[in-house]
C-alpha cells in the first residue's frame, strides 16, 4: 500500500524555505511571484495499519508546534512537485524508513521504502506556463536526477495529483557480454567510443594483441573463457588505463620546443613534480609517504603524522552541482581514510572557479547557469562537510567567463591525522598477505557513477551518461569512518583503500598489487536493487565504500563489530599471489587479466609541445583622475569582493581546534591570509593552511603563473607567522593541475601550445619547489577542461592550484591581517614592479574602455632568492612578536591590501605611495594595483620600530605611513597630494555588496 | 569523581571537544555508541551527567534532532526521567538541545518531561550559519551550568536554531520561572536583541538556551565546546594587542560549574 504524507507549516508560521524560494525565483530568473508555500511529501510504500500510519504521522513527520499534516492544499495557482528519479540516493527517505521501523518496533521488507519529494505551491495569477516551466526546470529541479511535476490549479482540482513513486524496476537479467576485437581499426575506435571507454586506438590495439596471444588464450580457456575479452575485462582495463587513473599525459614522452631550446621530457611527473621531493627526501626527517598512496603523509611531531590530499570534482559538478560537489567532498574524505591503514579526518578545504554569476549570453552553453552551478556546488560541499563534522579551513572562489563556458572547477581537499605507530606498526605502510579476505565496508552498490573515471577523462557533451552523477550520504560515511578507526585501533584489518573512481575494479585492482593478485566473488556484493550486470557491480562508483584486507583469523570479530556499529561489511573474495586479477560471478570466471598487463600494459604517449610566447595588446591609457572610484571598483570585483555570505554557511570550527579562522578582524568578517589549527587539544603546536591560484596569469605565461601560485601559498603562510621549510619545520605542497586538452588533434589544433603551457608550469613547479625547499607530497590532475559552444571549442585558462601546509611551532605567535592599534607604523615589505599583466586592474580598464578585459604582458615574476630573505626576516619578526598585523597583497595589489587591512581592523591609514619601494614608470595606479609577488603590508607598534627594522635589515622594507584615529584610508600619491581619501566603512560596504545577495 | 556519558554515532560529531571540555575540569568521561545505550539504557545510571552533543544526528533528516528526539522519548525515555528525578544533570548543545526540546524534555514545564511545547526550526536566514554571538545570561536563573557567568561569546553553527513556542503561555511561563538562561544580545549594550545577525536565527525572546525548573537540565544552541582555549576566540590576536586575552576559553566555566555541582551535591 502506498501512503502519501504531506507536511506543511501551520498557517501562522513563516515558511522560510518558501520565502527563500520566492526570492530565488526573482534573483535567478527575474520572475516575480506573490507567494510560495512549500510542503514536504513522504510517500510510504510500506504495509501499515491505520493506527500505525497515524502514529508515524504524529510522532515522526510532524513537529506539533509548527507543522501539520494535511492533504488539503493551501490556495495556489500552480503546483510543482520535485522528487528523485529511480535509483537516485534519497537520504531522507532512508532515514525515515529506519525511524519508522524503530518507532513501530518491526522490520520492513527490503522492497518497502520511503520516498521523499517537495511540493511548491505558487501563487501568482499572471504567471504563464512558460514561466512556471522555467521555474521548475531551471531552479527547482535538475532533470538528471529529479522528476518534475507541474500542474495548474484546475488540473489538480480535476484530476488530482497521481504522482508515481520512483521504484527501480530492475527486470534485466544480468549477463556477461563478449567483444570480438578482431576487427578493423575503425571498428575498434567505434567499440571504445560507443562503450564510453575512452581508450585510444593504440590502446585498443594493445588490448587486442594481449587477448589473442596464444598463451593468454590458453590460460583463459582453462578458466572457461573464450578468446574474446568480456565486458568485465574491457571495462576494467578502460577504467584502470583512464587518464583519471593513469595520468597518461603526465607520464608521456614529450618533445618540447620553444624559441631557444628543444628537449625530450620523459614524464612530467618524474622530471618535475616528483624530482625535488626525491632530492630532499634524505635531508628532512618529515617526508613519510609520498606519491605512493591515496594521500601524502608528512610528520607533524614524534607521535603524529599529517595526511593530505586535494582533488577536483569538476565534470560531475558541472552537470549536477549539488550531488557532484557533495560526492567531491565526501569522496576526497575517503582518500586520507584510505591512506596507510587509515587516518582520522580533520580539516576540509575548497577552491572553486566559476563563470560570473551575473553571466548573460545569447550562446547556449553546455551547462547550467554559472549562478546555479555556484549555488549548488556550495550547498553540496556545505552539506557534505558540515554533516561529516569536518571544519572548513580554506575557502576561495575565482571567477572567469571561461569557467562558466568550458568547465567549472571544484577543488576540494581533506587533511587527516594518524598516530605514527598503531599497535607497534608504522601506520603509513600498506601490506597484504595472500589469503587475506577482500572486505567491502559501507553502503550498497547501484548503477551510480558508472564510468566516472572514463567520463571525467572525456570532453563533456550533452549525451554524457546520467549515471555519472551521484548523491553522497555523509552520515553513512561518517558512521563507516568511525567504525574503521575503531577497528584500526583494535588491529582488526591489515590494509585499506577507498572506492572512488572505478569502484571495486580500482580499489581491489590497486590493493591486489600488494599481494600479487586477487579472486573476486561479485555475486556477494550488496546491491541497492537487482538487475546489475557483473561489470556494473565491479565498476559502480556508488559512494561511501571502502575496501579492506582482513586476515581470516580476524574476520569474525571484524564483521561483528561492523554489525554492532550499524555498518555494512561483506566478504568479496580474497587476495592471492596468482599474478591474476580474477573475477568470478556465481562461481563462473567472468574476468581473468594479468596484473602486470592491467597495471603496466598501458602504452606511453608521445606528445609534442611547442611554446611561443603570446603577445597581447599592452593597454595605453591615462591614470584616472579619481583613483578612489577606481579603488572602489576594484574592491567590488568578483575576484576581490567578499564571499562571506557563503563562507559562513560552512562550519569553520567543529572539533574546537581552529586558531586563526577563515574570517578575522574587528567584525570577524574579512578573510585571513591563511588559517591555523591545532591538531591536539591544549597543545601550542599547529598547522597552517594556505593556497595559491592565479589562472589569469596563464594567459601570458604559465611558468610565471605556477611560480606565482607557489609564492602566494608560501607567503600566505609567512603572513600568519609561519616559517620557511627546514629540517625542523615540515612545510609541504600539493599540486592540482586543471588543464585544457593538451593533445594536438583535429578537435584541438592548439594542443601543442597547451602542452607547452603544461610543460612550462611544471618547469616552474620544480624550479620554485627547489628554491623554496618546498617538496610536493601529493597531487592530481584533470586534463580535459574544455567544452564546445555552437561548434566552437572553449577551454579554461590553465589552472594550477598549489595548496600548502606548514607546521607552526607556537600558535600563540600567530598574526592576522587586520590593523589593530592607532599609532602603529605601516611598512611595505618587498618591491613593487610594473607587473600588471594578467591583473584585475587591466581587466577592469579593458572592460571600461572596450568591454573586454586587457591581458597585457608584464605578468608578475618571482625572485625566489630575494623572497626567501624577506620570508626569513618576516618569520623572525613574528617569532619575536614585533608586529601587530601582516597582510600579503594578492589580486588588486597594494591598494586593495591596504583597504582590506584597514577596514578589517576598523582603523584608518595614512600612507604615502612615494615611500613605497617601487621601480617603474611614475604612475600611482601601477603602484596601487600591480600584483607583484612576495610583498607584505605590515603594522608595527611604535615601541618595536627599531627592533623590527633591525630584523628586516638587508631587505626591501620601508615605512610608508601610520594607523590613524580616523576611519579613513588616506593615500598620498607620488606627487605628494592625496589620491585616495575614503571612509573605510564605505570601502567595506562596496567590497561586501557584490555577492551579498547572490 | 564526576562521571559524564557522551552518546555518539549516527552523525553526532562534537564528541572530541565535549570530552575534552569535561576532562579539562576533572570529570571522568565515557563515550557510548547510541545503539548500545538504546539496548541497555540502564548504563546511564552509572553517570551523573548526560552530555547530548552537537552534530547532525540522522543527517537532521525530517527535521533537526527529530529522529534522535524520538529515541530519547521512546527508547530511553523512562531512564531519562529517572535520571532527572535522581537529581542528575543533562547538558544539550545544538543538536542535543534540538533533541531535548523535540522530545519534550525541555523546558519540562510543571514537571512534564515528555510533552513538546516548543521547537527549534529553520533560521530566518534560511541557511546554516557559523558566527560568534554575544550571549546575556539571566542572573535570576537557577541553571547550575551558568552560575557566576554574566555573559558569553560563543559561536552558533546551525541551520535550525530559531526557538519558537507552541503558545504564548509557554513563553510567559519561561519568563516567569526564569527558565530562559541565555539570550542573544547586542555586542555593545548586552541587551537581548531581535536584530540579525546578533540574533542569528530570529528566535522569539532572543532565546538561545533554556533550562528546566530544577536548573539541572540545560540546553542551548551556541557551542561552549568551541571556546575552550583563549586562542579559539575569533579575534584573540586583537585581544592580545589590547592586553585583554583571557587565561582560559570562555566556555570552560560552564563545564566547571556542572562538575562542581556534581561534586558538591551528588557524590
Amino acid at each position: 500500500m502506498v501512503y502519501r504524507i504531506e507536511v506543511g507549516f501551520k498557517p501562522n508560521i513563516v515558511d522560510s524555505s518558501g520565502e527563500r524560494t520566492k526570492t530565488d525565483i526573482y534573483n535567478f530568473l527575474g520572475i516575480k511571484v506573490d507567494q510560495v508555500r512549500t510542503r514536504r511529501v513522504y510517500t510510504l510504500d510500506i504495509e501499515l495499519n491505520l493506527e500505525e500510519l497515524e502514529k508515524v504521522k504524529r510522532e515522526l513527520f510532524v513537529d506539533p508546534v509548527i507543522e501539520e499534516v494535511s492533504s488539503r492544499l493551501p490556495s495556489f495557482n500552480w503546483y510543482i512537485e520535485v522528487g528523485y528519479k529511480p535509483g537516485v540516493t534519497d537520504n531522507v527517505g532512508k532515514t525515515a524508513r529506519k525511524a519508522i521501523q524503530e518507532l513501530l518496533k518491526r522490520r520492513f521488507k527490503e522492497s518497502e521504502k520511503v520516498y521523499t519529494s517537495i511540493q511548491y505551491l505558487i501563487k501568482s495569477a499572471k504567471l504563464s506556463f512558460i514561466e512556471i516551466e522555467k521555474i521548475g526546470k531551471e531552479l527547482l529541479s535538475n532533470e538528471i536526477i529529479e522528476s518534475l511535476t507541474i500542474l495548474s490549479y484546475r488540473e489538480v482540482l480535476e484530476k488530482g495529483l497521481n504522482i508515481p513513486i520512483p521504484i527501480v524496476i530492475g527486470k534485466q537479467e544480468s549477463r556477461v557480454k563478449e567483444y570480438d576485437l578482431r576487427v578493423s581499426d575503425e571498428e575498434l575506435t567505434q567499440i571504445s567510443r560507443k562503450g564510453v571507454l575512452a581508450l585510444t586506438l593504440d590502446e585498443m590495439k594493445i588490448i587486442k594483441n594481449y587477448f589473442y596471444d596464444k598463451e593468454i588464450t590458453e590460460q583463459r580457456r582453462e578458466k572457461g573463457l573464450s578468446r574474446n575479452p568480456t565486458d568485465v575485462e574491457l571495462e576494467t582495463l578502460a577504467q584502470t588505463w583512464s587518464e583519471h587513473c593513469k595520468h597518461k599525459i603526465f607520464n608521456a614522452l614529450i618533445h618540447y620546443r620553444d624559441g631557444e631550446t628543444e628537449e625530450e621530457i620523459d614524464s612530467l611527473f618524474q622530471t618535475y613534480i616528483r624530482k625535488f621531493t626525491e632530492e630532499i627526501m634524505e635531508d628532512v626527517p618529515w617526508l613519510i609517504s609520498i606519491f605512493v598512496d591515496n594521500a601524502g603523509v608528512i610528520k607533524l611531531n614524534d607521535t603524529l603524522n599529517i595526511v593530505a590530499k586535494v582533488e577536483t570534482h569538476n565534470a560531475p559538478s558541472a552537470i549536477e552541482p549539488y550531488g557532484g560537489a557533495m560526492t567531491g567532498i565526501v569522496g576526497i574524505n575517503r582518500d586520507p581514510l584510505g591512506t596507510g591503514i587509515g587516518a582520522k579526518l580533520m580539516f576540509n578545504v575548497f577552491t572553486y572557479c566559476f563563470g560570473s554569476p551575473f553571466y548573460k549570453s545569447e550562446n547556449s552553453t553546455q551547462f547550467l547557469h554559472p549562478r546555479r552551478i555556484r549555488e549548488g556546488v556550495h550547498r553540496g560541499i556545505i552539506d557534505g562537510g558540515n554533516q561529516s563534522g569536518i571544519p572548513l579551513v580554506i575557502g576561495r572562489e575565482i571567477f572567469d567567463k571561461r569557467f562558466g563556458e568550458a568547465k567549472p572547477l571544484v577543488y576540494c581537499g581533506t587533511f587527516g591525522i594518524m598516530p605514527k605507530e598503531i599497535n607497534g606498526y608504522p601506520s603509513h605502510i600498506k601490506t597484504i598477505n595472500p589469503g587475506d579476505l577482500i572486505v567491502m565496508v559501507g553502503g550498497r552498490i547501484g548503477k551510480d557513477g558508472i564510468h566516472g573515471a572514463t567520463f571525467s577523462s572525456e570532453e563533456l557533451h550533452r549525451g554524457s551518461p546520467v549515471q555519472a552523477v551521484q548523491i553522497g550520504d555523509p552520515i553513512t560515511q561518517k558512521m563507516m569512518s568511525e567504525f574503521i578507526l575503531e577497528a584500526r585501533d583494535l588491529g582488526m584489518y591489515r590494509c585499506i583503500t577507498d572506492n572512488g573512481a572505478g569502484g571495486l575494479a580500482s580499489s581491489i585492482g590497486e590493493m591486489a598489487r600488494y599481494s600479487g593478485g586477487c579472486e573476486i566473488e561479485l555475486e556477494n556484493a550488496p546491491l541497492k536493487y537487482q538487475g546489475l550486470h557483473p561489470w556494473e557491480i565491479l565498476l559502480s562508483e556508488a559512494q561511501e565504500r571502502m575496501t579492506l584486507a582482513v586476515d581470516h583469523t580476524q574476520i569474525e570479530q571484524f564483521l561483528e563489530l561492523a554489525k554492532k556499529r550499524d555498518v555494512g561489511a561483506t566478504i568479496l573474495g580474497k587476495f592471492t599471489d596468482s599474478g591474476k586479477f580474477h573475477v568470478k560471478y556465481n562461481d563462473k570466471t567472468v574476468g581473468y587479466l594479468d596484473m602486470k598487463f592491467l597495471h603496466e600494459g598501458v602504452p606511453k604517449k608521445r606528445l609534442r609541445a611547442v611554446w611561443k610566447k603570446p603577445i597581447h595588446e599592452e593597454p595605453k591609457f591615462d591614470e584616472a583622475i579619481d583613483l578612489t572610484i577606481i579603488l572602489e571598483e576594484m574592491l567590488a570585483r568578483l575576484n576581490i569582493c567578499s564571499i562571506e555570505k557563503k563562507l559562513r554557511q560552512y562550519d569553520h570550527e567543529v572539533k574546537g581546534l581552529s586558531i586563526i579562522k577563515l574570517l578575522v578582524g574587528k567584525e570577524e568578517d574579512v578573510p585571513s591570509d591563511a588559517t591555523v589549527c591545532l591538531v591536539e587539544y591544549g597543545s601550542i603546536e599547529g598547522i597552517i593552511f594556505a593556497n595559491g591560484l592565479n589562472p589569469h596569469y596563464s594567459d601570458v605565461d604559465t611558468y610565471h603563473m605556477a611560480a606565482s601560485a607557489i609564492d602566494e601559498g608560501v607567503r600566505r603562510v609567512i603572513a600568519v607567522g609561519g616559517k620557511l621549510p627546514s629540517e625542523k619545520i615540515p612545510f609541504a605542497a600539493l599540486d592540482n593541475f586543471c588543464w585544457p586538452d593538451p593533445e594536438q588533434s583535429e578537435k584541438t589544433p592548439d594542443g601543442c601550445y597547451k602542452l607547452a603551457q603544461l610543460v612550462r608550469a611544471n618547469k616552474a613547479l620544480y624550479d620554485y619547489s627547489k628554491a623554496f625547499m618546498l617538496p610536493f607530497i601529493s597531487g592530481k590532475d584533470s586534463m580535459k577542461c574544455d567544452s564546445v559552444i555552437d561548434g566552437k571549442k572553449v577551454s579554461i585558462p590553465p589552472s594550477l592550484l598549489i595548496t600548502v601546509i606548514a607546521k607552526m611551532e607556537d600558535i600563540r605567535k600567530a598574526v592576522t591581517m587586520d590593523v589593530k592599534k592607532i599609532g602603529d607604523i605601516v611598512y611595505i615589505v618587498g618591491e613593487t614592479f610594473n607587473e600588471l599583466g594578467g591583473s584585475e586592474y587591466y581587466k577592469l580598464i579593458g572592460e571600461k574602455m572596450k568591454g573586454v578585459g586587457y591581458v597585457g604582458n608584464n605578468v608578475p615574476i618571482v625572485d625566489a632568492e630575494k623572497a626567501k630573505e624577506i620570508y626569513r626576516s618576516m618569520s623572525e619578526a613574528t617569532d619575536r612578536c614585533l608586529v601587530h598585523s601582516i597582510h600579503t597583497p594578492t589580486k588588486g595589489g597594494l591598494g586593495v591590501a591596504l583597504a582590506k587591512s584597514a577596514f578589517a581592523g576598523g582603523y584608518g591609514l595614512n600612507v604615502s605611495l612615494s615611500k613605497v619601494p617601487y621601480s617603474g614608470a611614475r604612475r600611482n595606479d601601477v603602484v596601487l594595483f600591480s600584483e607583484s609577488n612576495s610583498r607584505f603590508v605590515v603594522t608595527v607598534p611604535m615601541n618595536m620600530k627599531e627592533e623590527f627594522e633591525l630584523v628586516m635589515r638587508g631587505n626591501i622594507c620601508t615605512e610608508v605611513g601610520i594607523v590613524i584615529d580616523e576611519q579613513r584610508l588616506k593615500i598620498r600619491g607620488l606627487d605628494g597630494g592625496y589620491i585616495i581619501n575614503s571612509d573605510i566603512n564605505r570601502l567595506k560596504e562596496v567590497w561586501k555588496r557584490t555577492l551579498e545577495d547572490v | 569523581m564526576c562521571r559524564v556519558l557522551v552518546p555518539v554515532g549516527y552523525g553526532l560529531n562534537c564528541d572530541d571537544e565535549t570530552i575534552y571540555a569535561f576532562k579539562m575540569v576533572g570529570a571522568d568521561v565515557k563515550k557510548i555508541f547510541l545503539k548500545d545505550l538504546i539496548k541497555d539504557p540502564q548504563r546511564l545510571d552509572d553517570y551523573q551527567i548526560l552530555a547530548m552533543i552537537g552534530g547532525f544526528s540522522y543527517g537532521d533528516h525530517i527535521a533537526a534532532g527529530k529522529v534522535l528526539a524520538n529515541i530519547y522519548k521512546y527508547e530511553i525515555g523512562e531512564t531519562i526521567q529517572r535520571f532527572i528525578s535522581d537529581g542528575k544533570l543533562i547538558f544539550g548543545e545544538c543538536n542535543g538541545f534540538q533533541a531535548l526540546v523535540k522530545a519534550g524534555i525541555l523546558p519540562g514545564l510543571n514537571g512534564d518531561y515528555h510533552t513538546q511545547c516548543a521547537t527549534l526550526t529553520y533560521n530566518d536566514s534560511g541557511v546554516f550559519e557559523d558566527r560568534w554571538v554575544k550571549l546575556k545570561i539571566n542572573p535570576k536563573s537557577n541553571c547550575v551550568f551558568t552560575k557566576n557567568i554574566e555573559e558569553l561569546y560563543l559561536p552558533v553553527r546551525h541551520g535550525e536554531g530559531k526557538f519558537i513556542v507552541e503558545k504564548k503561555a509557554v513563553l510567559e511561563k519561561l519568563k516567569e520561572k526564569n527558565l530562559i538562561v541565555l539570550q542573544y544580545a547586542d555586542m555593545e549594550t548586552l541587551k537581548p536583541t531581535m536584530k540579525y545577525p546578533q540574533n542569528p536565527n530570529g528566535s522569539i525572546g532572543s532565546i538561545a538556551g533554556i533550562c528546566d525548573c530544577t536548573g539541572r537540565v540545560f540546553g542551548k544552541m551556541p557551542h561552549a565546546t568551541a571556546y575552550l582555549s583563549p586562542y579559539n576566540h575569533p579575534s584573540w590576536t586583537r585581544l592580545k594587542v589590547e592586553g585583554s586575552l583571557p587565561k582560559e576559553g570562555g566556555g570552560v566555566q560552564i563545564f566547571r560549574n556542572a562538575v562542581e555541582y556534581v561534586k558538591n551535591n551528588l557524590t
